[in-house]
């Protein structure tokens, strides 16, 4: 317990992701709590990388992390400039007003 | 030449037919009529040859039909006394009312289709009686079928004439199921449907039994009475006569043609034809005789009451079709024949005429609202009773000095007797057959009295609802000015009439010694079959004197009778029917056969028809395949389109379950 | 000492997780995917990814969640109660998470990595630099091409974010470039010669 490795990390990160994914799934308020649940995911990747590149002594995991990071930042500022928009046009982001993809 | 016979009248057709429209009505009446014109003299010139000078009996082959294993069927035209007579009667008739219609028709619009199809008519029943072999005598059968339907349907904006088109064909269709029937044992048992070969063939078959649903049967009677069957739907004999007066509903001329004088006696032909089989079954024969001489009786009393005046000369028909084939069954085949001859002049005569008085009357076809019209049309009046005493059979006995009717109506009666020697049914043929000759007189002079005779009535002003009535006009327009008067019909319906009446009367005593006489071997050579014990054509002139005499006396008896309850005693009629009411309604109904027939197939025909389309059709076959399919497919798209319900999480959960069904798959299959 | 850290810092981080996604007002949760984020640098810093952890604070926490909050503040979310859609999906949600789960425990309990891992590691740790400097080694020479293309990204993630969101107001006034640009002497410039004691007009 006290010895800290690489399945202590994989736990923690396989909670976090799994909350992430609770989130967007159970999730009954309004989109930015979709959007948000998606950056705990690929914060929980992020962790998942690091403890592996630590692991095995490869900076390998860090730079992928670091891209990681990157594409989570404009993913993240792309969403919300759709959820702006969308609230322009439709007043509302209340999840269970957005079913125009209803077929 | 006899190909020219066969073909001038599809020539005709095949003119009229497609252009007639574009060469004119006028032009459309000319050259088919002037085509059958040729045709008739070709024919008896034929006649003449055959019959009476030395050409032999042969046949002309023109082409292959088709050849399927061992069976080989060509296009064959025979040539023998049975179809020159055959040939003589429907090209002469068929000449003749192709004129007469030219009158007739004359302010219908669609004359050339009419003229076509008369075309078609006369071709088909010539194909039929030129026939060397069944099929084509099938072929043309069915081609007369269809041109009957097709005239009577004529004007077919009228429901009734489409209703009565269809019923002809219908009831047709039935007997020509048995006769299909008995080509196809014909065929078995002789491996042939040509009728050299299966003619040739009888005499091996004699005793040969059929085993048929259980029962042995002999084989030959099986087949004689399915070619029967035939015969008796075509010739609306007794249990299938009930097109007949139905038919009326078509053109007069029609009628004359093809409801009296042709498409009718084919069945009379076709028994003729078949003699060798019908003598080796003998069974078969009385079958004939007693179908034929029911009918006789049947359609006589029907007759007697009949108001319409086509109706009265169209059960006329059916009874002396009975008389034909009483003939038959006793033997007698060229004595059916010689009335088949006879009868073509008088009945086509009689419609004609009928058609006259029609015309005259401005399309008033109820025998109740004429009268007195021998002033006004005194030609006609003439020939109808010449007509008249054609079939009535009127002459003196013992002498050459007769009408047509009278020599061959009196043949088969004497012929009937004579064959109640060896046979006890032919007595039954016999009496009827002297009962009806009462009847015949009775309804034939009742129909001349209720028309020329007795107090005008009232003025002709009655465009009567007549079954005549050209559909496309109303009651307005007739192209010649007319005054209200009943009037003579033009030249062309005369020069028919008169012609015919000509027949009437010179046919019968013209030709008796070739029909029923002593040149008859020399007439005949061998295309009509008596077998061995078959003498009925000498035995028939071994009779008692009153046998003879017979005819004669019920004829003057019901002459007698209807003079005065027509002309002496007007009143009487409506009395007697009032008296007898049950067996007036009965007789006026047709013995409630078309009732029964309605009831017993129709009905439950239709049942059974909407059952099968509703039920079958629609709701097994259509809702299995094709709307059950659809409906399915729709079905499945509804519960799919449930999946996409528009919410995000929807979706990403989806994604979810489909990473973690992949990984799981992937995890099981390395632990495998 | 590090195990005690790791627990703080793990504890922490579940327990924002948590918060994000039950928390009632959406400002809270952007609040607690900041702590979220803080927490995870911690741990970062716990396995010796200092620069990771530090980026993580400035990108995540200085910019996205900030972002996020802008957002969250500017749209006027109202308060939301948890729907009671939420025991329909219960089921179908449980069961799927414990197949999850089941996968996650099978993997755990068989796998481990090669035993020569270690030594065919594409990119060695080296022991005598920083980790920054480690990662700026790599990162320019090796893996030059992702950066670009990492850069090129953001450069279209810009671009994407600004049309998306660029909104005319009607009644404001602002400048057109190319207008000015294309605006010759000519067209805006008249001159007019003045006689003395006349004046301008004419």
């Amino acid at each position: 317990m006290t010895d800290i490795g690489l399945a202590h990390y994989l736990v923690v990160s396989a909670i976090v992701f799994t909350l992430g994914v609770a989130g967007i799934v159970l999730n009954r308020k309004n989109i930015i709590i979709i959007l948000m649940s998606v950056e705990l995911i690929l914060l929980s990747v992020n962790l998942n990388l690091v403890a592996f590149s630590t692991a095995l002594g490869d900076l390998t995991g860090q730079v992928f992390a670091l891209f990681v990071l990157t594409v989570a930042a404009a993913e993240a500022a792309i969403g919300l400039a759709i959820l702006v928009t969308y609230f322009r046009n439709r007043g509302t982001i209340a999840v269970e007003d957005i079913n125009s993809l209803k077929g | 030449m006899i190909a020219a016979v066969v073909f001038l009248p599809l020539l005709g057709f095949l003119i009229a037919g497609p252009f007639g429209r574009l060469i004119g009505a006028r032009a459309s009446e000319l050259v088919t009529t002037g085509l059958l014109f040729v045709a008739a003299a070709l024919s008896w010139k034929i006649f003449l040859d055959v019959g009476f000078g030395h050409e032999e009996a042969h046949a002309s082959l023109l082409a292959n039909w088709f050849t399927s294993g061992t069976l080989k069927v060509d296009w064959t035209l025979r040539i023998d006394t049975l179809t020159a007579v055959m040939l003589v009667v429907v090209n002469t008739v068929s000449s003749l009312v192709h004129l007469y219609s030219i009158g007739y028709m004359h302010e219908d619009p669609d004359r050339p289709r009419f003229f076509a199809y008369l075309s078609l008519f006369t071709f088909a029943m010539l194909m039929l009686v030129t026939a060397d072999n069944l099929l084509q005598m099938f072929f043309g059968w069915e081609g007369v079928g269809l041109a009957s339907y097709l005239l009577i349907g004529f004007w077919y904006q009228k429901p009734s004439a489409n209703a009565a088109a269809i019923k002809a064909f219908v009831v047709n269709r039935v007997g020509d199921f048995g006769f299909a029937l008995g080509i196809f044992l014909v065929y078995q048992l002789t491996n042939s449907v040509a009728f050299d070969a299966i003619f040739a063939a009888v005499p091996g078959l004699q005793g040969k039994v059929a085993h048929v649903f259980g029962l042995n049967v002999d084989a030959l009677t099986l087949a004689a009475l399915l070619l029967f069957m035939g015969a008796m739907g075509k010739s609306a004999q007794f249990l299938l006569h009930t097109w007949l007066p139905d038919a009326m509903e078509g053109p007069t001329p029609v009628s004359a043609l093809i409801h009296a004088a042709t498409m009718v006696t084919a069945g009379v032909f076709m028994v003729a034809r078949l003699s060798p089989i019908f003598e080796a079954a003998p069974a078969a024969l009385v079958f004939v005789i007693i179908i034929g001489a029911t009918t006789h009786f049947f359609a006589a009393t029907v007759g007697l009451v009949q108001t319409d005046i086509k109706r009265v000369i169209a059960y006329s028909t059916c009874s002396q079709l009975g008389l034909m084939f009483i003939a038959e069954g006793v033997g007698a085949y060229s004595l059916g024949i010689f009335h088949l001859f006879t009868h073509a002049f008088f009945k086509a005569l009689l419609f004609l005429g009928a058609g006259s008085v029609i015309h005259a009357m401005h399309h008033e076809q109820d025998m109740r609202r004429m009268g007195g019209l021998r002033k006004d049309i005194p030609f006609t009046f003439w020939v109808m009773v010449i007509g008249t005493l054609a079939i009535t059979g009127f002459g003196v006995p013992f002498t050459p000095l007769g009408f047509a009717g009278f020599f061959s109506k009196d043949a088969i009666i004497e012929a009937a007797f004579a064959a109640g020697r060896h046979n006890p049914v032919a007595f039954y043929g016999f009496g009827m057959a002297v009962i009806v000759a009462a009847l015949t007189s009775f309804y034939s002079w009742r129909l001349v009295f209720m028309t020329f005779f007795g107090p005008h009535a009232a003025e002709a002003h009655q465009h009567g609802q007549g079954h005549d009535d050209h559909a496309a006009h109303g009651h307005d327009d007739h192209g010649h000015g007319h005054d209200h008067k009943p009037h003579e019909s033009p030249l062309v319906m005369l020069v028919p009439l008169g012609l015919l009446a000509l027949g009437s009367i010179v046919t019968g005593f013209v030709f008796m010694p070739d029909f029923a006489g002593h040149a008859l071997e020399e007439f005949w050579k061998g295309s009509l079959f008596f077998s061995e014990e078959n003498h009925i054509m000498h035995e028939m002139h071994d009779i008692p004197i009153w046998v003879s005499l017979a005819p004669f006396v019920t004829m003057v008896g019901g002459f007698l009778v209807s003079l005065y309850i027509y002309v002496l005693r007007p009143g009487v009629a409506p009395q007697l029917a009032a008296a007898f009411p049950g067996l007036y309604r009965f007789l006026l109904n047709k013995w409630y056969f078309d009732e029964l027939y309605d009831r017993i197939f129709v009905k439950p025909a239709f049942a059974l028809g909407r059952l099968l389309w509703k039920d079958g059709d629609g709701r097994i076959i259509d809702g299995i395949g094709p709307d059950g399919v659809a409906a399915r497919v729709v079905d499945g798209a509804r519960l799919a389109a449930r999946v996409q319900t528009g919410y995000l999480y929807h979706y990403a959960f989806a994604m979810l379950i489909g990473v973690a069904a992949v990984v799981s798959a992937l995890g099981a299959w390395s632990i495998r | 000492m590090d195990a005690l850290f790791f627990y703080l810092f793990s504890a922490v981080l579940i327990a924002s997780a948590f918060g994000v996604i039950a928390a009632r007002n959406p400002v809270s949760s952007v609040l607690w995917l900041i702590l979220a984020f803080c927490n995870g640098a911690g741990l970062f810093l716990l396995q010796g990814a200092e620069f990771l952890a530090m980026m993580l604070v400035v990108v995540y926490v200085g910019a996205v969640a900030v972002l996020f909050l802008f957002v969250v503040m500017m749209l006027d979310v109202d308060f939301a109660e948890l729907r009671q859609g939420f025991q329909k999906y219960l089921p179908a949600g449980a069961a799927v998470g414990a197949v999850v789960l089941i996968e996650l425990g099978f993997v755990a309990l068989h796998w481990h990595s090669a035993p020569g891992a270690r030594d065919v590691a594409a990119s060695p740790v080296l022991a005598d630099v920083t980790n920054t400097a480690a990662l700026g080694r790599v990162l320019y020479t090796k893996y030059l091409i992702f950066f670009q293309t990492a850069g090129l990204v953001l450069l279209t993630a810009m671009i994407g974010a600004i049309s998306l969101t660029l909104h005319h107001r009607p009644n404001v006034k602002r400048q057109n470039i190319s207008e000015q640009n294309a605006r010759t002497a000519k067209s805006v410039v008249e001159l007019k010669k003045v006689r003395s004691r006349v004046g301008v007009e004419g």
